[in-house]
């Protein structure tokens, strides 16, 4: 019995999990492991109610825990299929180990994170610690600021893993419940274009290849795993970043939806600029719009690819900028934040007299307000002035308590 | 359901569909080949392999070799069941799609792990898949320790056995604990079949791992799997101390189908008495010592119990 397929409106209301769900759906994913964790929870499950309805044709497995579930998607992977799951926060954590091995098998699956905070203490609202966790696993991280963001990504996300040069596994990261449950109107493709955008699924090494054997997954001691870790570095450096141009180009040829490693906002001629992730985005886009009717050239960086890190385009963007902040939803234990030390590592080198600070923003669901972004603005502008940072370099924004700053 | 294999002798089994090659660096003696030769021969069919980590993976695929002429993955420690179980789901995803690239294949889908990997750190794992049906075997070659890191004791060491983190000492016999009755718990999840195997008994291995390829549905076989290294024995004597194994019923064969019908494979005709078992192995050496000899008395009596238990189970047909 084929699949049916869904007549879809134009534009739907679709919050960020149904939209990834949606694009799972049409990308016609062959297996789907997965174990529920909030926030993610609804897209296995809008995957689920796909299933019993006989709009998708694949095997869904619940399995009994995040390990499991990608330990079935690397399977279902090196078997030779489009693979595709979602998590977040602790069930991330209980994956991390079979994140690497993932990717260290270039086996392309597509990963779901609904962006929240790691315990202790337990909280199930947003930030960016379980996205900073993995960083290093060597999956592709796209990063949506919106629903409509989260089904794009999905569709670019598997054209981009399975490409046969690529062959590594992406993550379309979305900010928890600020995202994946606020609806919004999403502007959908249909199934027959979705799908042919995506593309039938070219299996390479597949263990369904009965007559060419394949062994996956091997021991590499001291003589081949630097060769082994190395290849796979620089072919995440090299071969990536064009291959998510290409995709991105394509995607704008059939959408008319325009996406960029860096999503640059009013930075043309900035002299004060915000670089963030997720939601905070869009509340800073339009901080940074009234900032200018106040005189204050502030502009915004939102990034699209967490990894691999977008250096050169970082370094092109802020080149000129007086005063940067890098806001980081993680509180990084004992360092600098993540964004902070990858802004400044793209700029090191440069001419560049950029002052940079690093603010810890929204842990655990905390609220970025306008007034924290105005407040943060008007700091900025006052190094920019001063050409000096006039507060300490790592500080925090809207916590309650003492004021905690350092460096 | 695909014609099952006819294997006439030993010597035609034994060399009847070589996908294990006999170039991997096992120890010398080592059964873990004897049991996956075993299991490999037992079917022409294709095959989807995993390994956990442990001694069979760390031997058999040291990049750029590999000792495997079939499919095979090694992911991690725990999830050798889950990784073919996710092979499983694909066929199946691709079989309805109709993409499989040979679709007149019927492959088998077959995890093996040591019992460190299935007693201890992969069990909920195995139980996932176990309950989830997946049509998939998965066989434990237990050698009661974990080999590959050098002897520390598993859930699967027994009662007396001196293991590198369990070690017998002035003041300690070894291993306290009473060995995991894994065939116990895996049967409890009314899978369809389960089965101890030994290599030893080559034709009671083959009909059981024949009957569990054939069965729609999750397989666990444990086979015993004698470690020279660990068990401390002559690498000629394996089969020797397999055949002691089960002659003293140490390790009985048995089968439990759908959870509940238990049957006996194998009764030996003379019955070795357990110190014989014991007394073969460096790992139990110290049992021997006047104030530990009432361990092997104990060891034979939950041995005997444990043969009441597995026979009036059989006659009750429950």
């Amino acid at each position: 019995m084929a699949f049916d397929k869904l007549e879809l409106n134009e534009i739907e209301v679709w919050d960020g999990n149904y939209a990834a769900a949606q694009a799972l759906r049409q990308a016609q994913v062959d297996v789907v492991s997965a174990y529920p964790i909030t926030p993610s929870t609804a897209i296995v499950e809008g995957y689920a109610k796909f299933k019993s309805d006989n709009l998708v044709e694949g095997e869904f497995v619940m399995v009994e825990s995040e390990h499991a579930a990608m330990s079935g998607c690397i399977g279902a992977a090196a078997a030779g299929g489009r693979v595709a799951t979602a998590t977040a926060s602790q069930g991330l954590a209980l994956m991390a180990e079979t994140l690497y091995q993932a990717s260290g098998m270039r086996l392309p699956i597509v990963l779901n994170i609904v962006n929240r905070a790691l315990a202790a203490p337990l909280n199930v609202n947003c930030d960016h610690s379980d996205m900073y966790m993995v960083r290093d696993s060597g999956w592709i991280q796209f990063d949506a600021f919106s629903p409509q963001e989260a089904y794009d990504l999905n569709l670019i996300a598997f054209r981009v893993s399975e490409d046969h040069e690529v062959r590594l596994p992406a993550i379309v990261n979305q900010d928890g419940f600020l995202t994946s449950h606020t609806a919004q109107g999403v502007h959908t493709l249909s199934d027959d274009a979705a799908f042919n955008f995506v593309g039938e699924y070219k299996p390479m090494n597949d263990m369904l290849d009965f007559e060419h054997p394949v062994t996956h997954g091997v021991q590499t001691e001291e003589d081949w795993h630097f060769e082994h870790k190395a290849r796979q570095h620089a072919d995440t450096m090299n071969i990536v970043p064009g291959k998510i141009d290409e995709v991105f180009a394509e995607f704008e040829k059939l959408t008319g939806r325009k996406y960029n490693q860096v999503e640059k906002y009013n930075m043309d001629d900035a002299d004060v600029a915000v670089v963030c992730m997720g939601t905070s985005v869009e509340t800073a886009r339009e901080v940074a719009g009234e900032m200018r009717e106040k005189g204050i050239k502030a502009g915004v960086v939102g990034l699209r690819v967490v990894r691999p890190f977008p250096f050169m385009e970082i370094a092109e963007t802020l080149k000129d900028v007086k005063a940067v902040a890098a806001l980081d939803r993680s509180a990084p234990g004992g360092a600098a934040g993540m964004l902070f030390n990858e802004i400044a590592g793209s700029l090191f080198n440069t001419d560049s007299k950029m002052l940079l600070s690093g603010y810890i923003y929204g842990l655990g669901g905390r609220d970025l307000t306008k007034k924290h972004l105005v407040d943060l603005y008007t700091e900025l502008q006052a190094n920019a002035d001063a050409g000096k940072l006039l507060t300490k370099q790592q500080q925090f924004i809207g916590v309650r308590g003492p004021k905690l700053a350092f460096l | 359901m695909s014609e099952m294999k006819k294997i006439k002798n030993l010597k035609e089994f034994s060399t009847s569909a070589d996908r294990f090659e006999g170039a991997n660096l096992l120890c010398p003696g080592c059964a873990h080949s004897i049991i996956v030769r075993e299991v490999l021969n037992a079917t022409n069919d294709d095959l989807v392999l995993a390994a956990s980590t442990g001694c069979l993976e760390v031997c058999t695929a040291v990049y750029p070799y590999t000792s495997w002429d079939a499919s095979w993955i090694h992911i991690g420690f725990e999830n050798g069941s889950t990784a073919v179980a996710g092979a499983e789901a694909m066929y199946k995803a691709l079989k309805t799609k109709g993409r499989l690239k040979q679709p007149d294949r019927n492959p088998k889908f077959i995890a093996f792990g040591g019992d460190g990997a299935s007693y201890d750190i992969g069990f909920q794992w195995i139980s996932g898949c176990m309950e989830r049906n997946h049509d998939m075997m998965y066989v434990v070659l237990d050698n009661e320790v974990y080999a590959n890191t050098g002897g520390q004791r598993s859930s699967s060491t027994p009662i007396g056995a001196s293991a590198t983190t369990t070690p017998a000492g002035k003041i300690s016999y070894g291993e306290t604990r009473n060995k995991k009755d894994m065939m116990g718990i895996m049967a409890a999840h009314n899978i369809p079949y389960a089965a101890q195997v030994a290599p030893n008994k080559w034709k009671d291995m083959v009909k059981k791992i024949q009957h569990g390829m054939n069965t729609e549905g999750a397989v666990f076989i444990n086979a015993v799997s004698p470690c020279t290294t660990e068990w401390k024995f002559d690498p000629k004597d394996t089969m020797h101390l397999t055949d002691l194994a089960t002659d003293s019923l140490v390790f009985p064969l048995y089968e439990i189908i759908d959870g509940h019908e238990l049957n006996i494979t194998y009764r030996p005709k003379n019955v070795v008495p357990v110190e014989e078992y014991l007394a073969a192995q460096g790992r139990f050496r110290h049992l021997f010592k006047d104030e530990y000899k009432y361990l092997i008395k104990e060891w034979q009596e939950r041995v005997d119990k444990n043969w009441e238990y597995l026979n009036r189970r059989e006659e009750a047909r429950v």
